[in-house]
C-alpha cells in the first residue's frame, strides 16, 4: 500500500490534493457532484473585510493551454462568510480547511483573518498577496519584501492557526519574498499566484477582458511554476504548496519533487470539475509506477 | 450536473454559419427548456458553452454559430465522432407562471433555446406565437420546425428580404400576451425589456470560465442581489433585471 500522506505545519491530510482559491468556491457546489471528503483540504475563495462585486465582464479569456481570468476577489465579505457560507461548508466538509484571505490595506489582511482565527474548521490560512486583478492592495504587497513581511507579521499577531503566505511570480526576484515571509513568522509559502497576461479581440481590437489584463493560469504556467517552487525550496525551511497548471498525478508528483509538500490545483477544476477526484483516485497507480512508496519521501527529491 | 461522453448523431449546415448538431447520450440530464451544455474539444483549454435546442431521455440537440476557433472546430466534426459534455447547465425558463398566451422571442443564434420552451409551451396547451428575429432572409433557421409545433412564427428581418421589415420589437407591436420568454444579442433583449408590457424571462449570455458556478467569471448585478450567469441564470426575471 503506497502512503499518500503529507503534512501542513502539523495538520496531517490524506492526500496532497488541495483545490485553489476561487476555482473552488466555498466547497458546496462541488459536493453535489462527489464526496469531497477525499480531498486532502481546499482553499476557499479569497475573502475580503468587506463585500465585494469584483470586475466588470468580460472576466474570462481563453488562451493555449492555459486561461487568463480578472474577477477581482468576489466575495461577500467576511462577516458573510461566517454566517451563511462556512455553516454551508461545514455541511458537506468535515476536514479543516485552508482559508484564502486578501486586502487593500494592513489592517484589512489582520481583521479579516482575526475574524475567522476563531472559526473552528479552519486549519490554515492563507494570504494572498499576490492577486494581479484588483487595485491599490492584493498583489502589490506580494510584489516588495518588506511589504510582505509587514502583512506577514501583522496576521501572525492576530491569529493562532498556521500562515501561508500566497506568492506572486510578478517579480523580480520570489525567492527574495519568500524570505521575508519566513523571516516574519510565516509557517509556510503558498506560490505560485497567476502570471500576467492579456488576449486582444483581432476583431474588436481591444482586449477581451474588461479589466484588460489578468492572471494567467493553466498548463501553459506548469514550468514557470516548477522553476519557482524548485528555487524557494533550496531557501527557505518552511513547507511550499504549489501550484501552477496541476492537472494530472504525474503533475502532483512533478511539483512535490521540485519542492511542494502538497499542491493546489486551480484552472483544471473549471474545465473538468471531477479532476481533483480522480487525481486522487489515480495517484497510488501512478506512484507505484515511479516507484514511489511515501509521497512525503519525494518532497524537494529532484534537488 | 453531469459530466458524460455524448456521440455525434447529426452535424448538419442550416444556414451558412449556423449548425444543427445532435448528440446521442444521457439527455435525462437536462432539466429544463433554456439550460446548456459546455463542451470540452480537443487543443482548447476552456469548454464551450451551447445553448440546448432540444433534448429527449437518449438525446440533446444544439444549433450553434460558428463564431470562433471552438465552434468553427464543431462544425468540422463527423458522425459518430465523440464530445466530453457537461449537461444539466443553468436554470433554464421556467414554464409555470406564463399564463395562457405566450409569446416567443428570439434573436439570431439566440433562437435555439426557444424551440424546446415552445414545445413545452403548447404541450401545456398554451397559445404560442413565436417572433424570430434574423438580419436578412439567408440567415434564417429553424422558421419550420416552429411551424410544426404548432406556434404561429413571425419573422423580421433587418433589411425587409423576409417577412416583417425591421426589428424584433416592430412584430410585438401588434400582439397580446400574457407573458414573454427571450434570448438574443444584448441590445435586442434591451429592446424587448424596453417594448413589453407583461413580465416575462431573458437567457443572457456571458464568456464562462466554467459554466456550472465555481469560477465567478460571468458574474453580473441583478436587483436580488449578485447572480451568476452560469448557474443562477442564464435565465434572468424582467423585475430583476438592472437596466
Amino acid at each position: 500500500m503506497v502512503n499518500t500522506k503529507v503534512t501542513l505545519s502539523g495538520i496531517t491530510l490524506d492526500n496532497p490534493i488541495i483545490p485553489a482559491s476561487g476555482t473552488f468556491g466555498y466547497g458546496y457546489e462541488f459536493a453535489e457532484l462527489y464526496d469531497i471528503n477525499c480531498l486532502g483540504t481546499f482553499s476557499f475563495k479569497g475573502t475580503t473585510k468587506d463585500p465585494r462585486f469584483g470586475n466588470p465582464t468580460p472576466r474570462i479569456a481563453e488562451c493555449s493551454s492555459g486561461m487568463i481570468n480578472a474577477v477581482g476577489l468576489q466575495n461577500p465579505g467576511v462577516e458573510k462568510v461566517i454566517s451563511e457560507e462556512l455553516p454551508k461548508l461545514k455541511a458537506c466538509f468535515s476536514k479543516p480547511v485552508m482559508a484564502n484571505v486578501s486586502g487593500f490595506a494592513i489592517e484589512d489582511y489582520a481583521y479579516t483573518c482575526q475574524m475567522l482565527d476563531s472559526q473552528e474548521q479552519i486549519g490554515w490560512f492563507e494570504v494572498n498577496i499576490s492577486c494581479p486583478n484588483v487595485h491599490g492592495g492584493g498583489m502589490s504587497f506580494g510584489t516588495s519584501a518588506e511589504a510582505a513581511a509587514e502583512v506577514t507579521k501583522a496576521v501572525k499577531k492576530v491569529t493562532t492557526k498556521p500562515v501561508y503566505m500566497k506568492l506572486s511570480p510578478n517579480v523580480t526576484n520570489i525567492v527574495d519574498i519568500a524570505k521575508a515571509c519566513e523571516d516574519a513568522g510565516a509557517d509556510g509559502i503558498s506560490m505560485i499566484n497567476t502570471l500576467m497576461g492579456m488576449r486582444i479581440d483581432l476583431k474588436t481590437k481591444k482586449p477581451v477582458i474588461a479589466n484588460k489584463s489578468g492572471g494567467f493560469s493553466g498548463p501553459a504556467i506548469k514550468p514557470v511554476a516548477l522553476s519557482m517552487v524548485y528555487k524557494v525550496y533550496e531557501a527557505v525551511k518552511i513547507p511550499i504548496i504549489g501550484m501552477g497548471g496541476i492537472a494530472t498525478a504525474e503533475d502532483v508528483i512533478e511539483m512535490m519533487l521540485a519542492g511542494a509538500t502538497a499542491v493546489e490545483i486551480g484552472a483544471a477544476n473549471l474545465v473538468d470539475p471531477f479532476v481533483c477526484k480522480d487525481i486522487i483516485e489515480k495517484l497510488p497507480e501512478v506512484m507505484a509506477e515511479y516507484k514511489i512508496n511515501s509521497l512525503e519521501e519525494i518532497i524537494g527529491g529532484a534537488h | 450536473m453531469i459530466q458524460e461522453i455524448y456521440t455525434i448523431a447529426e452535424n448538419t449546415a442550416l444556414t451558412s454559419s449556423v449548425y444543427k448538431m445532435v448528440l446521442k447520450g444521457n439527455g435525462k440530464a437536462v432539466t429544463a427548456s433554456g439550460q446548456f451544455v459546455n463542451i470540452k474539444l480537443d487543443g482548447l483549454f476552456l469548454r464551450r458553452p451551447i445553448s440546448v435546442c432540444d433534448y429527449s431521455d437518449d438525446s440533446i440537440t444544439i444549433v450553434y454559430k460558428v463564431v470562433g476557433v471552438g465552434t468553427k472546430q464543431m462544425s468540422q466534426m463527423s458522425v459518430g465522432q465523440k464530445l466530453d459534455v457537461l449537461v444539466g447547465l443553468g436554470n433554464g425558463y421556467d414554464s409555470s407562471v406564463s399564463g395562457d398566451k405566450v409569446v416567443l422571442i428570439g434573436g439570431g443564434v439566440g433562437v435555439p433555446p426557444l424551440y424546446n420552451m415552445a414545445k413545452r409551451l403548447i404541450a401545456e396547451g398554451k397559445k404560442v406565437t413565436v417572433v424570430l428575429g434574423f438580419n436578412t432572409k439567408d440567415e434564417i433557421f429553424l422558421e419550420d420546425d416552429f411551424k410544426a409545433l404548432g406556434a404561429d412564427v413571425l419573422v423580421t428581418t433587418v433589411d425587409g428580404s423576409y417577412g416583417i421589415k425591421g426589428f424584433v420589437t416592430n412584430a410585438l407591436e401588434s400582439l397580446d400576451y400574457t407573458y414573454f420568454y427571450t434570448c438574443g444579442p444584448e441590445p435586442m433583449l434591451k429592446a424587448v425589456y424596453n417594448a413589453t408590457k407583461t413580465s416575462g424571462q431573458f437567457s443572457f449570455e456571458e464568456r464562462m470560465g466554467c459554466g456550472f458556478g465555481a469560477c465567478m467569471g460571468c458574474s453580473c448585478k441583478t436587483k436580488y442581489g449578485n447572480k451568476r450567469i452560469c448557474k443562477d441564470g442564464p435565465v434572468l426575471t424582467k423585475e430583476e433585471i438592472i437596466w
